[in-house]
Parts: C-alpha cells; structure tokens; sequence
C-alpha cells in the first residue's frame, strides 16, 4: 500500500467502520456457536454467557449425531450446492458468451427470455416442476434439486456474465482465433479467466440460498437419503417443543462448510493477472 | 507473384455499409500503408483480410489461393492489433509459442523461432515475463514477435504505435522498418499517423468513407493526388485551399502546399498574420487572406509577428486545381 496516500486517521476511521461492521455481522453467529456448547438451562437463564465448566454441554452435538444420519445430510447439501454451482456457472457462461460475442437472428429476444426469469420467481411453478420430477421419475433423488436450483440461478447469471463478457477484449479473443484457437478454447482459456471475478460473484449469490433452501428438498427430495441439512435439522424444531440444543449444533456445524465455500469464491474476486493483457 | 488481391470486396453490417467496391494488390514483400479518417473502415478492412469478419461479397486472394473460406489461422497471416492483445496467462514465451504449439510445430523449430525473434527484437531477457509485467513499448515488441515466429506470408499492423509515446513511436517506427528489410515479407500496415504512412510505405492505399481514394507511392500521392481529399490528407501541415475567385476568375479551387508559398513583395495573396509557428529550422506562418486562413511554411527563422501584413506569391506549376467536386483537373 501507498503510504503517501493514506493519513492515519482515515486509515484508522476506515478501519474502525469495518470492524464495527463486523461485529454486527458476527454476532449472531457468534451467540448461535456459543449457546451450541451449553446446557439447555444455561442457554435460556444466560444466553450471551460464555459457556463455563457449570454450563458446558455437548448434549445439542450428541443429539444431532445419534438422531439421523447428519453425515449424509450433509453431504447431501454439499453435493447439490456444488453441483448447482458448477452448473449454473457452466451453461450461464456459455449462454453469456454465445449472447454477447455471436450475432445471430433473435439474440436480443434470446436474451430477454433468458433474464425474465429473474423476475419470475421459480417457487410459483412448484406444482408444474412436481409432477414433472414424478413423471420423470426424478422425486426423492438429488438431481431434482440439482435441476432445479440450476434453472433458479441462470437468468441472473447470464444476465451479469454477459455484461460482463461483452467488456472482453474482442482484439484479444482474434488474436487467438489468427493463432488458431478453436471457439471452446477461447471460451475457456481466454474469456472465462477475465470474467472470474463476476463468476465468484454468481456463485456467492447462489450459494447460500440454495445451501438454505427449505422448499425444494421438503416438496422434491423428502426421502431419509436425501435429505438435506436444513430439512433434517427441521427435525428439532417441533410445534410444541423445540430441541435448542440440537437445533444450535446443527446450524453450527452448517455453517462451516458455506464459510469455506465463500472464501474459495471470494479468493477468486481479486483481480490478479488480467491487468496488462490490454491497454 | 501477388502477396494479396482484393477484388471488389464489399463488406455490410446490416443496413451500415462499410466497405465499397474495394480493389487492391499487394505485391510480394511490398509494404503498404492503409491511410484515412477515423472510422473510414481500415480496421474493418484488415480484418476481412485477416478472415475476423467475412467479406459481404468480393474475393480474397492470399498467394495465389482463394481464401473468402479458410479460417484465419490458416491463412497465412499474423496481425499485431493496436491494443496488443496479449494473453494475459501466458507469459512472453507462452504468448509467442502458442500459434506454433496449435500448429503442432516440432519442440526444435519452436525453439529456434523464437530465439531468432526475441533476438531481433530485444526480448530475450524478458521472456519469463507476463504481460502486465512490461512496459507499453515491450508489449508491442512481444505482440510483433507473435507474429513473427509465424513466418506469415503476410503481416497485418493495426494501429501498432498510437498506444506509444512519441520518442517510442519514432524507434518502433524505425524497428518495424528494419524489420520489414530483414523479413522480406509483405506487410499491410494501418495508421492515420501521416509521418508513418510516407516513412513506412512501398504503397499508400488512402480510404475514405469505404473507398480506396487513391493508390500509388508516397511522393506520387504527394505529387500528384488525385482529387482534393488526397491532397488534403497527405502533407503537414496540410495542403491550403483557395477559391479560384480569389486569384481571379472561375468557382475551382486552388491547392497550394504551404511550403511552396513564398515571401514576395509583389504577390498576388495579401494575408493578415493570425498565429506564427517558430520551429527553429522551419517558420509555419497562419494568415487570413480575406476569410480563408492560409498556412506557410517558411525556411528558417523569419521576424514575423501577429497582425503583420504580408504578401505570398508562389509558382504556377505548384499549383493544384480542383474542380466543385473536388476532381483534380490537370
Ligand atoms: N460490428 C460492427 N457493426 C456495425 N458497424 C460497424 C462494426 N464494426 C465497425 N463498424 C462501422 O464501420 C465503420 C468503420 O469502422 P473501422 O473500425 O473499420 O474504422 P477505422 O477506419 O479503423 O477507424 P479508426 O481509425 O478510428 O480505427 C465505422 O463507421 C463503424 O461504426
Ligand atoms: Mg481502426
């Protein structure tokens, strides 16, 4: 950093700002973990108390263990957010990239019926999408939800990829065409790499909806096999008695996995080496 | 044998027609410049060449083959585009290598290219670099040594100096003709930069509006320009045109290149001095004759000031005369 461009007390302001943010932030994270370590009592006598050799309890944590199989849950979560992801950023960059770098006859309706769907929200078709999950045989698998979330998360991908694709340099995309690219290969090692950043921002904006996503997985996929995460930690939640011990471990122990998911995405939206390829 | 024939190409973009009717050669080591006003279709123009856009209509001639057809990487072509476009993930091998690797080259010749052209052009130390690691000037360099270890039949410049500094423009300048004598090989070359297009060029091929003006070499464009447009476009400061009325008779106009207007007590243009131009070696006056404002370049350093009043007289057969639509008549 410059130092010549910084005096300290904005630095310091600056800094001040955003922890104070993330505090806020935080918080409840920091109360959901804490409470998950203590006994039933304590969580309601004390709830902002650390917990202390009096309150201590992995009680929430044996409970979620013993009662259905967490692991599978949770690779269940695991294995359709990744997949979605990894879907969505495939076809709504191709898409994007077919949309923005290829005129053709109806490119412009083709990318208007591809964006209306971000403001058509997928949960109205929930009855339609049901009976096609059943005649296709698909309810209780993962792939129904797979299917789904990837079709939630593609018209506001294609929307920002485009844009963002059309900023690519069209130079740099020839150059590699004179030295005898094919289209995928520009697509993939050229173009995909400059627009990394808008990816990341895709994925970080799809993942944790469909990490948390209740609907789906309870109308689709209510099978003990595939269940996900937060449909199984729903088990804890009753009408009439809620198990807050169990309920806080498991929504503790969900959280890990999004937190790594965001800093690998997050790693990605600092622009490293595409300064310099044009001016 | 002909490096590149083009035969009344036309290109479109839907309602926008761009190129019209467009007719040249290259010959085989020639080197031409494409010259015109900004957004007169040169870089359209190389590009249909390149194969980047197809030609609305016309054929393509590269060595003798037809090629409206082939992709560009098979053509035979290497373009340097005006924004160097490197890739960024590479580094200066990997961008100079790519074209050969796609092309299957033995690991030998690669490595041979690509020694002789960092050679040439003062690369070597640069070569585990990436892009954003080097200069404005190094990238040129590298964006030229892609195409080079090619070995095209034909070279395509798109605006290559105009990202450069001045003093860089001047030895890059001087770079790519020495390149252009150590290759031997046929370069078209784009630029609205007139020093370039005079300095460079075999062969100046001016545009404009999508259509070939003039062809022919530097001095005979400057010597004898077709019609007024030419005339104008090539020459610096540029050439200075009169109604005939002023002089005389008649609704032609008169085009006098500013260095062939000289002092003369007697001559027949009376000018009010507006601005003077004091260059050391040379002396560029700017006067009002009536309304039409004349530019002079004198030899040498004059004691002239504003508002003075001089007189201009030059020789009749350095006069231009074109006619109301700018035809030169002769
Ligand atoms: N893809 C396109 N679609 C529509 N019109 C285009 C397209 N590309 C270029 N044009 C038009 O074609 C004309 C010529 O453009 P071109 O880029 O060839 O100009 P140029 O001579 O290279 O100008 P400059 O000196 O500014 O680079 C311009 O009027 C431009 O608007
Ligand atoms: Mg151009």
């Amino acid at each position: 950093m410059n130092k010549a461009r910084h005096n300290p007390i904005n630095t310091a302001a600056m800094h001040g700002a955003l922890i104070l943010y993330t505090l806020i932030a935080l918080f409840p994270v920091f109360v959901i973990l804490i409470n998950s370590f203590k006994s039933r009592r304590a969580i309601f006598r004390e709830p902002l108390a650390l917990p202390n050799a009096d309150s201590f309890s992995m009680i929430g944590y044996e409970t979620v263990m013993k009662q259905g199989d967490f692991f599978l849950y949770f690779q269940n979560s695991m294995i359709v957010t990744v997949a979605s992801l990894f879907f969505i950023l495939l076809f709504g960059a191709m898409a994007a990239y077919a949309l923005s770098e290829y005129q053709f006859k109806g490119n412009l309706v083709m990318g208007l019926y591809l964006a209306l769907g971000i403001m058509i929200p997928i949960r109205i078709g929930t009855v339609a999408i049901l009976e096609m999950m059943v005649a296709t045989g698909l309810v209780n698998t993962l792939w129904a939800l797979i299917l789904v979330y990837t079709a939630q998360g593609l018209p506001l991908a294609v929307f920002i990829l485009s844009e963002f694709m059309r900023q690519v340099s069209d130079d740099l995309k020839n150059a590699g065409r004179i030295d005898g690219l094919s289209e995928y290969t520009i697509f993939f090692r050229l173009v995909l790499p400059l627009v990394r950043p808008a990816m990341a921002t895709v994925a970080v904006f799809n993942m944790i909806p469909i990490w948390n996503d209740l609907w789906f997985p309870l109308i689709l996929a209510p099978a003990e096999e595939t269940k996900t995460l937060t449909l199984g930690s729903q088990v804890f939640i009753g009408q009439f008695v809620t198990d807050w011990n169990a309920v806080l471990s498991a929504l503790s122990m969900a959280i890990l996995p999004v937190l790594i998911l965001y800093v690998i995405f997050s790693r990605q939206l600092i622009r490293g080496i595409t300064s310099g390829a044009v001016k | 044998m002909t490096a590149l024939t083009l035969t009344n190409v036309n290109k479109s973009f839907g309602e926008v027609h761009v190129l019209k009717d467009i007719s040249l050669e290259v010959e085989e080591g020639e080197f031409v410049v494409f010259v015109g006003p900004s957004g007169c279709g040169k870089s359209t123009l190389l590009r249909v060449i390149a194969g980047l856009e197809d030609a609305s209509s016309g054929e393509i001639n590269i060595d003798g083959q037809t090629v409206n057809l082939v992709p560009p990487s098979k053509r035979g072509i290497a373009m340097v585009f005006q924004s160097y476009a490197l890739y960024p993930h590479l580094n200066v091998r990997g961008n100079m290598t790519l074209a050969l690797k796609q092309e299957k080259q033995s690991k030998a010749v690669i490595e041979e290219r690509v020694a002789t052209a960092s050679r040439m052009l003062n690369l070597e130390d640069y070569l585990d670099r990436y892009p954003s690691e080097l200069s404005g000037g190094q990238r040129q360099r590298v964006a030229i040594g892609r195409a080079i270890v090619r070995e095209p039949k034909l070279f395509l410049f798109d605006e290559p100096l105009s990202n450069l500094d001045a003093a860089l423009r001047m030895n890059t300048r001087i770079e790519i003709a020495n390149l252009h004598r150590a290759l031997d090989a046929s370069m078209i070359y784009v630029t609205h930069d007139q020093t370039e297009a005079m300095t460079l060029a075999d062969k100046i091929v001016v545009l404009r509006d999508g259509r070939v003006e003039q062809i022919g070499t530097p001095m005979e464009l400057y010597n004898n320009p077709a019609n007024q447009f030419v005339a104008g476009f090539l020459g610096s400061p540029s050439m200075n045109f009169l109604p005939e009325g002023l002089l005389g008779e008649g609704q032609n106009t008169i085009g006098i290149r500013p260095e062939d207007l000289f002092l003369a007590d007697d001559g027949p243009l009376t000018a009010r001095v507006s601005h003077v131009e004091k260059l050391g070696g040379d002396t560029n006056v700017i006067a009002k004759v009536n309304d039409h404002s004349v530019t002079a370049r004198l030899f040498g350093q004059h004691a002239i000031s504003e508002g003075e009043e001089l007189r201009f007289a030059y020789t009749a057969d350095k006069a231009y005369r074109f006619d109301t639509n700018g035809q030169r008549l002769r």
